[in-house]
C-alpha cells in the first residue's frame, strides 16, 4: 500500500514536471517568435535609427560614427543573434532616445502604466460586476438592456475621442479634475519614487496634498479604461450569472426559504466569480500592456506610448525591451489565471 | 453594506471637488511647459536639437557671445580681450578671472583646451563647427594651447573671416566644460560624455538638478555666476506636447511660461490682459525643397512658376500668424547679409504661362512628403488646394518626421517641406547648406540640402565658398545678399517663412529673453511677481 | 403571403432551400423582436444609405478649402462648422462614411477567410501543425492590438490601404481561435467520419464540411467586431497612420480637431459622434444576431 502511494506521487510528480517543460517551452517559444516579429518588422520601418542618435543636421562622419556604434553596418541575422545573445546575460542594451539602460527605462514607465491599469480595473470590477448581477437578475427586462445598452456603449466609443471631450469638459470648462501629466510641477518634488507608483509613493510618504493632486491626475484617464473594463465585466458577469442562476442549488437554496438577495449575492456570484476571475485578469493584462491613445491624450509617461515612441525612432533595443516586457505581463497572466482557475475549479482538475 | 457604499462614494466626490482648487507654482520656482522631446544629450559637445542647446546656454558659459541689444554684436564673455594676427591665423584669448564652476572650482585655460579638446574628439552632430577650422583629434592639442593659467592660443587652418570663427565660438559646442568634475566621471575614454548626457559641470547661471527624458528637467540657479545670481531660485520645465494643453495649463496657472503656443492659441490668449507675450526671431527657414531628379521639377520653369503658386500672405495670415513670418531668403533676418526682398507673390495667371512655357500646359502631377505635425500639415494641405489652382496635382504623403527625413535624405521624395535650422550665428551655416553641392554624386561627402535635391552649381558653390575668406564684414554682406537674390530666381527651393519664437508669460511673470537661436534663450532674469 | 410564411416555417422543409430560408425566416423574426437589434440594424442601413448617396446628402464639396472662413461655429450655412482649412464639417463626415465602409469591408473580407482557414486547418488536421499554427496564433495575440497595428503600418507606409492591411494581420488570430474550437467539436460528429469513410480528402473535408459548419459563429463574431474595426482604423487615423490627407477620414478628423479642442470644440466632436454612432450600430446588430444565431 505504502509503495503504492510513492509510486503514483512520484508517477505525479513526472507528470507536473513534464507539464512544466512543456510550458516552459511554449513561453520560450511564443517569447522567440515575439521578439523576432518585432525586430524584422522593427528593422523593415523606413526610418534610419540614426537619426534618433544624431539628429538631422550632422555630417557624414559623425553619422557613419554613430552607425557603427549602434552595429547597423552588420547584417540583419547578426544584429539579431547579438541582442537575443545579451539578452540572456541580462543585457538590454541602452536606449538610444533616452541614452539611458532599457530596462530604467521601463522600471520608470511600467509604474505608470500599473497606476493607471490597476484604479481602471478596480472601477471595472466595482461597477462592472453589480451590473452584470442585475442583468442577469432582471433578464430580458429593463435593468437588463440598460446594462446591455451601458455595456455595448463601452465598446462602441473611441477612447481618445471620449478621453478629449472629457478633458473638455472636467478638466477645460469644469476645473474638476487636473490636466495631462501624472501630478502637477507644484507638487513632484514632494514625492520621493520608491515604488513609482506616486499615489503609494505619496501616501507611505504622508504627503496627503501631493496624493491629492496625483489622485486628481489619475482618476480622469482610469475612469476612461474602467468604462471599457466594465464593459467587457459585466457583460461576462451576465452570462456567468444566468448560468448558475438556473443551476439546481440555487432552486434548492430558494425552496429552503433562503432570502433572494442571499441567494444571489452570496451563493451565485460566489461560483461565479471563478471563471469570472479568469475575465477580469484579461482585462486587467490587457490594460497593462499600456493604452497607447488614452497614454497619448492624456500624457501619461507609461508602457504603450513608450514603445509606440520607440518604435517610431526606430530604437530597437527600447522596442524590443518593451515587447518582452508585454509579452511577459500577458503569458504572465495567462498562466496564472490558468493556475488559479484550477485550484479554485474542482471541475477543471 | 449599502452605508459603506455610500460612505466610499461620499469621500471620492469630496477627493474629487477638493481638487478642483489649483496648487500656484512656488514664488521662486519658474515652471514652463514646452515641447522638449529633441533632446538627444545634455552634453554641450553632442546637443544639437533646440531644447538641448537652450539649456546648454543656461548651464554653461562660453569665450564669446553676442550682445542682443545691439544687432546681435561680438562680446567677450568668458573672454575678457582677444588678439588676431594680421594673417587672420592665430587667435589669442585672455579670460576673465575670478570665474569658477559649480564645482567651485576656478575657470582656467586648461578646461577650455580639454572642453575643445573633447569637442573635436567626440566629433559628435555639432563637432563640425570646431573641426571646420581644422581642428582634428591629432592636431588639437597643438593647435589649441594654453599658454598660462589665463590665455589661450588657436590657430586656424585657412585665413577665414575672424566673425566667421568667432561667431562660431558663441554656439554651444564651444561651451566650456569643468575639466576635473568631467574627469572624474570619464568612462572607458568617452571624455564624460555618457556622464553629461544627463548631468553638468558648468560656471553658466544654473546646474542641471535632474533630467528626465520626455517628461522634464530641472535646473537649479548658481548664485555665484559671474553675471550675478539669476532672480529666480528654480527652472523646471515640462513637456506637453500640444499648444492648447499649454496654453490651459497657463490660464489656470500652472505653469508660467507656454512655449509653443500656435497662431490660434496665441489669438485665444489676446483677451486676457494678464497673459503677455515675448517674441524674436529666430533663425528657421520653412521651405520646399523640389528635387532636381524628377524630370518636371528640374525645368527651371517648373521651379520658377511653383514659387508663383503658394499663396504666401494668405498662410500667413490663416495658418502661421504670429509664429512665422513671410521670408523668401535663404539667410534669416538677424544674420549678416540677410535680405528681406520678397519677389513672389500669388500669381496662378503667372504660374499657368510658365507651365506652359515648360510644356505642362495642363499641369501634372507631383508628390510631396509631408511631416504629420501642425503647421506643417495645414500648411502643405493649403498648398496642395492652391496648386490644383494650376493644374499641378499634388499628393500628400504624410509621415513621422523620422520617416520623411529619412527619405528627403536619401534623395527619393519628389517635394519635401521642411524646415531648416542655423547650426550656429554666422551667414555661412545656411549658405553652405542651401548654395554649396561640391559634387552630386549618391555616395558624396558631404550632403548639404542642395546636394538632397540633387542641385549641382559648380559656380554658386565657389562663390560660396570664397565668401568665408573675406575679412571685410560689409564686402562679406554685400556677396551674401547676391548670393541669395541668384538663389531666388534659379534655385529648387521655395522659401516661405522664417519662424518667430513666442513665449507667453502668465500673470507677473516677465524676464524671459528669446535670441536669435536657441543658445541665446535665457531663463536667469525671469522675475514672478 | 401565407403561403410564403407556411412554407418559410415548415416542419418538413422539402429541399435544403426550403430548410435554409426557413432557418433565415426564424432568425429575422427573433431579431425583429429585439428593438436594440433593429436599432442596430437601422444604423447599419443608414451607413449604407448615406454612404451610397453622399453627394446628395453633403451640402459642400468635402475638400474644398475656404482660408477665410476657418473654425467657423455650427451654423445654417455650416450645419456641423468648420474646420482648419475652412472645409465644411458636415459634408466631410458624410463623405466619410464612405471611407469607414469601405475599411470594415476590406478588413472583414480578408480576415475571415484567412481565420477560418488557419483555424479550421489547425483544427482539423491537429497534430505540429495545429502546434505550429496555434504558436503562431499565440505570438500575434501576445502583442497589444494597436501597436502591433502601429508597427506594421510604420513599416508599410501610411495611408488607407496600409492601414486595412495592418489591421487585418492583427485581428486574424481571434478567429483562428473561434474557428479552431468549432472544428474541433465538429471533426468527431458521425457524419465526418462518414465522409472520410467514402474517401474524401482532408482538404475538401476542411473546405466543404468544416468551414461552412464554422461560419455561423463567425458571422456573428464578424459582425461584433466590426465596431472594434471602426475604431483600430480610427485610432490610426487618429495617430497620423490611417487614411491620407486630404481623405475625411473621421479619426483624422477628430485629430485635427484636437489641437482645438478648448476653444472650437465642434471640430473633433462631430466625427467622434459620428464613430460612436455608427460602432454602436454594428454592436447592437450583433449582440442580436449572436443571441438569434447562437442561441443552442
Amino acid at each position: 500500500m505504502a509503495t503504492a502511494t510513492t509510486d503514483s506521487l512520484s508517477a505525479h510528480s513526472f507528470r507536473v514536471g513534464r507539464i512544466l517543460w512543456r510550458e516552459l517551452t511554449t513561453i520560450a517559444i511564443t517569447m522567440f517568435g515575439l521578439l523576432l516579429i518585432t525586430f524584422l518588422i522593427a528593422r523593415v520601418i523606413p526610418i534610419d535609427p540614426v537619426l534618433a542618435v544624431v539628429g538631422d543636421n550632422a555630417k557624414p562622419d559623425v553619422y557613419e560614427a554613430a552607425r557603427t556604434e549602434l552595429g547597423l553596418d552588420k547584417p540583419l541575422w547578426q544584429q539579431f543573434a547579438i541582442y537575443v545573445g545579451k539578452v540572456f546575460t541580462g543585457d538590454f542594451g541602452k536606449s538610444v532616445l533616452t541614452s539611458q539602460p532599457v530596462l530604467t527605462d521601463i522600471k520608470r514607465v511600467f509604474p505608470a502604466t500599473l497606476e493607471l491599469a490597476t484604479l481602471g480595473t478596480l472601477i471595472g470590477i466595482v461597477l462592472g460586476v453589480p451590473l452584470g448581477v442585475l442583468a442577469a437578475v432582471y433578464q430580458s427586462r429593463w435593468p437588463d438592456q440598460i446594462a446591455r445598452f451601458i455595456g455595448l456603449f463601452g465598446y462602441s466609443i473611441p477612447i481618445f475621442w471620449l478621453g478629449l471631450m472629457g478633458l473638455l469638459l472636467f478638466y477645460a470648462k469644469l476645473g474638476w479634475v487636473s490636466g495631462p501629466g501624472r501630478i502637477s510641477v507644484a507638487y513632484q518634488d514632494f514625492v520621493n519614487p520608491v515604488t513609482g507608483v506616486i499615489l503609494l509613493d505619496a501616501a507611505m510618504q504622508g504627503e496627503w496634498d501631493a496624493f491629492r493632486n496625483a489622485l486628481s491626475h489619475l482618476i480622469l484617464p482610469s475612469a476612461l479604461l474602467g468604462l471599457f473594463s466594465l464593459a467587457y465585466i459585466s457583460r461576462m458577469t451576465r452570462s456567468f450569472m444566468i448560468t448558475e442562476l438556473q443551476q439546481q442549488y440555487v432552486i434548492a437554496a430558494r425552496v429552503k426559504g433562503m432570502s433572494e438577495a442571499r441567494v444571489i449575492w452570496r451563493h451565485a456570484l460566489r461560483n461565479a466569480m471563478v471563471p469570472l476571475l479568469t475575465v477580469i485578469a484579461l482585462s486587467y493584462a490587457s490594460l497593462l500592456e499600456g493604452s497607447v491613445l488614452t497614454e497619448t491624450i492624456f500624457a501619461w509617461p507609461g508602457l504603450g506610448r513608450y514603445i509606440t515612441n520607440s518604435l517610431l525612432n526606430a530604437d530597437m533595443n527600447a522596442v524590443l525591451g518593451g515587447t518582452l516586457v508585454v509579452g511577459a505581463v500577458f503569458i504572465g497572466i495567462n498562466l496564472l489565471t490558468d493556475i488559479l482557475g484550477r485550484l479554485v475549479d474542482p471541475r477543471a482538475r | 453594506m449599502r452605508g459603506i457604499a455610500k460612505r466610499i462614494a461620499a469621500t471620492a466626490f469630496v477627493a474629487l471637488m477638493a481638487t478642483a482648487a489649483y496648487a500656484q507654482t512656488p514664488k521662486d520656482t519658474v515652471v514652463m511647459a514646452k515641447q522638449i522631446d529633441d533632446i538627444i544629450s545634455l552634453d554641450p559637445a553632442e546637443a544639437f536639437e533646440f531644447s538641448g542647446v537652450e539649456v546648454g546656454a543656461n548651464v554653461y558659459d562660453k569665450l564669446m557671445g553676442v550682445d542682443l541689444a545691439n544687432k546681435n554684436a561680438l562680446i567677450g564673455e568668458l573672454a575678457q580681450s582677444w588678439t588676431v594676427t594680421p594673417d587672420n591665423l592665430t587667435y589669442a584669448f585672455k579670460l576673465r578671472p575670478g570665474v569658477k564652476f559649480h564645482s567651485g572650482n576656478p575657470l582656467t585655460a586648461a578646461d577650455v583646451v580639454y572642453s575643445f579638446q573633447r569637442a573635436v574628439v567626440l566629433n559628435k552632430s555639432p563637432g563640425f563647427i570646431l573641426t571646420q577650422f581644422g581642428f582634428t583629434k591629432d592636431n588639437v592639442l597643438e593647435k589649441i594651447k594654453a599658454v598660462d593659467d589665463s590665455t589661450v592660443q588657436i590657430t586656424v587652418s585657412k585665413p577665414f573671416a575672424p566673425s566667421f570663427f568667432l561667431n562660431c565660438l558663441t554656439s554651444g559646442v564651444a561651451s566650456i566644460v569643468d575639466s576635473k568634475v568631467v574627469k572624474a566621471n570619464e568612462k572607458d575614454g568617452d571624455f564624460g560624455n555618457a556622464w553629461l548626457k544627463a548631468n553638468s559641470a558648468g560656471s553658466g547661471a544654473y546646474s542641471v538638478r535632474a533630467y528626465r527624458p520626455n517628461e522634464q528637467y530641472a535646473l537649479e540657479a548658481n548664485p555665484a555666476w559671474y553675471k550675478g545670481a539669476p532672480k529666480n531660485k528654480r527652472v523646471i520645465v515640462r513637456h506637453v506636447a500640444e499648444p492648447a494643453s499649454q496654453r490651459l495649463l497657463l490660464e489656470k496657472g500652472d505653469v508660467d511660461y507656454a512655449r509653443n503656443l500656435s497662431k490660434d492659441q496665441l489669438a485665444a490668449i489676446k483677451s486676457r490682459p494678464e497673459i503677455t507675450v515675448s517674441q524674436g526671431d529666430k533663425g528657421y527657414i520653412l521651405y520646399l525643397g523640389l528635387n532636381q531628379k524628377n524630370p518636371n521639377l528640374a525645368k527651371p520653369e517648373v521651379r520658377e512658376a511653383l514659387k508663383w503658386l503658394v499663396d504666401y500672405e494668405a498662410l500667413e495670415r490663416n495658418i502661421v500668424q504670429g509664429t512665422y513670418r513671410q521670408h523668401q531668403a535663404f539667410l534669416p533676418n538677424g544674420f549678416l547679409g540677410a535680405i528681406t526682398d520678397k519677389p513672389y507673390k500669388y500669381d496662378v495667371a503667372k504660374a499657368k504661362e510658365l507651365l506652359a512655357k515648360a510644356g505642362l500646359p495642363n499641369g501634372f502631377t507631383v508628390t510631396m512628403d509631408v511631416r504629420s505635425v501642425n503647421p506643417i500639415n495645414d500648411i502643405a494641405q493649403a498648398i496642395q488646394a492652391g496648386w490644383a489652382q494650376a493644374g499641378v496635382k499634388l499628393e500628400l504623403l504624410p509621415g513621422d518626421g523620422k520617416a520623411t527625413l529619412t527619405k528627403y535624405r536619401a534623395r527619393t521624395h519628389d517635394i519635401y517641406i521642411g524646415q531648416w535650422g542655423p547650426d550656429y550665428l554666422d551667414p555661412h551655416t545656411n549658405a553652405e547648406t542651401f548654395a554649396i553641392n561640391e559634387n552630386n554624386a549618391e555616395d558624396a561627402r558631404s550632403k548639404t540640402l542642395a546636394w538632397r535635391n540633387a542641385w549641382e552649381i559648380p559656380e554658386m558653390t565657389k562663390t560660396t565658398l570664397a565668401a568665408v575668406l573675406e575679412p571685410d564684414s560689409a564686402k562679406r554682406a554685400a556677396t551674401y545678399g547676391a548670393l541669395q537674390r541668384e538663389h531666388q530666381k534659379v534655385s529648387p527651393f521655395v522659401i516661405m517663412f522664417q519662424q518667430i519664437e513666442v513665449a507667453a508669460a502668465g500673470k507677473g511673470v516677465s524676464g524671459f529673453i528669446i535670441g536669435p537661436s536657441s543658445d541665446t534663450n535665457l531663463y536667469s532674469g525671469i522675475v514672478k511677481n | 403571403m401565407g403561403v410564403w410564411a407556411d412554407y418559410l416555417i415548415s416542419d418538413a422543409p422539402q429541399s435544403r432551400r426550403q430548410a435554409r430560408l426557413g432557418q433565415f425566416w426564424r432568425q429575422w423574426l427573433a431579431l425583429k423582436r429585439n428593438p436594440l437589434a433593429v436599432a442596430g440594424l437601422g444604423i447599419v442601413v443608414a451607413l449604407l444609405l448615406v454612404a451610397a448617396f453622399a453627394p446628395l446628402i453633403a451640402t459642400h464639396d468635402p475638400l474644398a478649402q475656404n482660408l477665410d472662413r476657418r473654425l467657423l461655429p455650427p451654423s445654417s450655412a455650416a450645419w456641423f462648422g468648420t474646420d482648419s482649412l475652412g472645409r465644411d464639417i458636415y459634408s466631410r463626415i458624410v463623405y466619410g462614411a464612405r471611407v469607414t465602409l469601405v475599411i470594415v469591408m476590406l478588413v472583414v473580407l480578408s480576415v475571415g477567410p484567412i481565420g477560418l482557414l488557419i483555424g479550421a486547418a489547425s483544427g482539423y488536421l491537429g497534430g505540429w501543425v495545429d502546434r505550429a499554427l496555434m504558436r503562431i496564433t499565440d505570438v500575434f495575440l501576445a502583442f497589444p492590438k494597436l501597436i502591433l497595428a502601429l508597427a506594421f503600418v510604420a513599416a508599410l507606409g501610411p495611408g488607407l490601404e496600409n492601414a486595412v492591411i495592418a489591421i487585418a494581420i492583427t485581428s486574424w488570430p481571434p478567429y483562428a481561435r473561434v474557428a479552431r474550437a468549432e472544428t474541433l467539436v465538429i471533426r468527431n460528429a458521425d457524419y465526418i467520419a462518414a465522409v472520410r469513410l467514402q474517401g474524401a480528402s482532408q482538404w475538401r473535408i476542411v473546405l466543404r464540411h468544416i468551414v461552412p459548419m464554422c461560419l455561423p459563429s463567425l458571422i456573428v463574431r464578424t459582425t461584433l467586431d466590426m465596431a472594434g474595426i471602426i475604431l483600430t482604423a480610427a485610432g490610426l487615423g487618429f495617430l497620423g497612420l490611417g487614411a491620407q490627407p486630404p481623405i475625411p477620414e473621421w479619426g483624422a478628423m477628430i485629430s485635427q480637431g484636437r489641437e482645438y479642442i478648448f476653444d472650437q470644440w465642434w471640430v473633433a466632436t462631430f466625427p467622434g459622434v459620428a464613430i460612436c454612432i455608427v460602432a454602436l450600430g454594428f454592436n447592437l446588430l450583433g449582440d442580436g444576431l449572436r443571441d438569434v444565431m447562437d442561441a443552442k
